[in-house]
């Protein structure tokens, strides 16, 4: 069964553009990616379907229920981290916490105390006080602190220093193993390849490709720079795009067998060579031309 | 009802609540401590006021009003107090739902698994039981202040019943309309400026439509629906203009109640 079950959902703010028709769902138990530049629809995506707002047309499931007639019953289940957290700043972390937990039937005491243990999070400062990645803390701890099936992450780990990335990418995990579904938005690549299964790329509002993160892998396209001394290299392979050749750099994106590329470079009289990761703006560039 | 949103909020007002009070109670003492000298000179007083400026007298209200009396001159105190009573109203009003949005905890909040109109139901509860507590307060300090101060002077119960009373639905009619208002507005930045406007607009509409004379304006205001001085000389409201303010605050209730249930959150940006 789908968690989430999106249908032809679309969203105007006025005139101006959320998200449009876009269709997509989210099997149970798996890491769901959900990755586009920044304003192409994300945080609009996950604010329809916790009814922060209201779509324009289209509709979406949930748990099997419509999130525009059960949004009570259906956010008893979910857990939702914020790109950016705010909460009551005169409150203590604990009353927080306290606070957030009165909304759930569940007896949430134990499962504060060790996720609060497990960020390093202390409980009796002012939120006030608390710098902005202690304050993701305290949202994480807080969307996780009533066991909830389904976990919306709104570009999580902005604020996070590497350690404490690594230990949310890990609890992320564990709740995954023992059955959480997960919809994890981000703008990097990099941490959408490490933990998602599938993943679904949204450009400008629409959805434009919904992918296993291994076919995603396997077109994987690299952007290469190459420096030469005498000439111009032709670059005339297979799966070369967008050849640009400047002050005698030459720039171009592959896609395929890279060692196809590699043993081309050799026959090449080169100077310098770099092969890297295209951003996703390049990718977004080169991947739907 | 959510009991956690209510007390929660309950608990977030109950320090306004002590400072609107003593703002009240600090007025009203202040004020009724001067009337056994005012109403010892009450010849000369009286005189005093008749030969300001008639324009002067309806704009403050003081047309036909006994200085000497004691719910003459209580009700005079008693428009100082109105003023209070709609910018807490107002304040309660404009931000109840709007500092939510304002400070991005709305995020927090709605995101529980808790309907719109369970969440507004809870606050607009909380709100009104911070009112009513400031009210009781009130009450309390102003027969306190008339029995401290009248000098053994008589005063008719029912009228000063009728006073302290007429505050309940005066408060509802800035803390609905408030309430609307920010449910008009994208987002409501500061509350502040926008009570005070609202108060303070309502006010001077009152005391123009006593300079006008004919201009209708007073149809408009609370402070004329519940003119202190016109209850004491009349001994009872003027109906008509309570129940078009009755109206008022439930066409603003019904629409807040509509207008929430399909408001989109606006996010941090």
């Amino acid at each position: 069964m789908n968690v989430i079950e999106v249908n032809k959902l679309t969203k105007y703010y006025g005139k101006s553009r959320g998200i449009v028709d876009v269709s997509f769902g989210v099997e149970e138990g798996e890491i769901f990616g959900f990755i586009g530049p920044n304003g192409a629809g994300k945080s609009t995506t996950i604010r329809l379907l916790l009814s922060l707002i209201h779509p324009t047309s289209g509709d979406a499931r949930v748990f099997g229920k419509d999130i525009a007639k059960e949004g009570p019953t259906i956010r008893e289940q979910i857990g939702y981290l914020p790109s950016e957290v705010f909460y009551y700043d005169d409150m203590k972390v604990i009353d927080l916490l306290k606070y957030s937990a009165s909304f759930y039937p569940c007896d949430c005491e134990e499962r504060t105390r060790e996720l609060a243990s497990l960020m390093e999070l202390e409980l009796n400062r002012r939120i006030r006080d608390l710098s902005y990645g202690n304050r993701k803390k305290v949202g994480i701890v807080q969307g996780l602190l009533h066991s909830p099936k389904l976990v919306l992450l709104d570009e999580p780990t902005a604020g996070l220093d590497p350690l404490m990335q690594r230990k949310f990418f890990d609890l992320i995990r564990d709740e995954n193993k023992k059955g959480v579904t997960v919809f994890f938005s981000s703008h990097i690549l990099s941490e959408v390849q490490r933990l998602c299964n599938r993943v679904g790329i949204i450009r400008e509002g629409r959805m434009v490709e919904v992918s296993d993160i291994r076919t995603l892998q396997q077109n994987n396209t690299k952007k290469i720079r190459v420096n030469t001394r005498y000439g111009q290299p032709a670059f005339d392979l297979p799966g070369v795009t967008n050849v640009v050749t400047e002050n005698g750099t030459t720039q171009l994106f592959f896609r395929g067998d890279i060692n196809l590329i590699l043993r081309y470079l050799t026959t090449l009289n080169v100077d310098d060579v770099s092969i890297e990761e295209p951003t996703l703006e390049e990718i977004f560039m080169h991947y739907y031309e | 009802m959510s009991t956690n949103i209510y007390r929660y909020e309950v608990r977030v007002r109950w320090k306004s609540v002590l400072i609107w009070t003593f703002a009240l109670a600090s007025l009203l003492f202040i004020f009724m401590a001067l009337f056994p000298s005012f109403s010892a000179e009450a010849a000369a007083m009286n005189e005093m006021v008749a030969n300001f400026p008639p324009a002067l007298k309806s704009a403050f209200g003081i047309s036909n009003l006994d200085l000497s009396s004691v719910l003459g001159y209580f009700s005079f105190c008693m428009v100082f107090c109105q003023l209070c009573f709609a910018i807490q109203a107002s304040n309660y009003g404009f931000g109840l739902v709007s500092v939510e949005e304002n400070e991005m905890t709305a995020d927090f909040l709605l995101t529980k698994p808790v309907s719109r109109s369970n969440v507004l139901r809870s606050k607009i509860l909380a709100a009104l039981t911070s009112l009513l507590a400031t009210d009781v307060l009130f009450w309390l300090m102003s027969y306190a202040s008339i029995v401290l101060f009248r000098e053994g002077k008589p005063y008719e119960l029912k009228i000063l019943l009728l006073l302290l009373g007429s505050v309940v639905v005066f408060q509802l009619f800035f803390f609905f309309v408030a309430l609307a208002i920010s449910q008009l507005v994208r987002r409501v930045r500061s509350v502040t400026p926008y009570s005070l406007g609202l108060a303070f607009g309502a006010y001077v509409l009152n005391a123009f439509a006593g300079i006008f004379g004919d201009v209708k304006l007073e149809y408009l205001t609370p402070f004329k629906h519940f003119d202190t001085a016109a209850i004491v000389l009349d001994g009872h409201y003027n109906l008509p203009l309570v129940l078009l303010e009755v109206g008022v605050i439930i066409l603003a209730l019904g629409f807040t109640w509509l207008r929430y249930a399909r408001r989109d959150i606006p996010t941090s940006v």
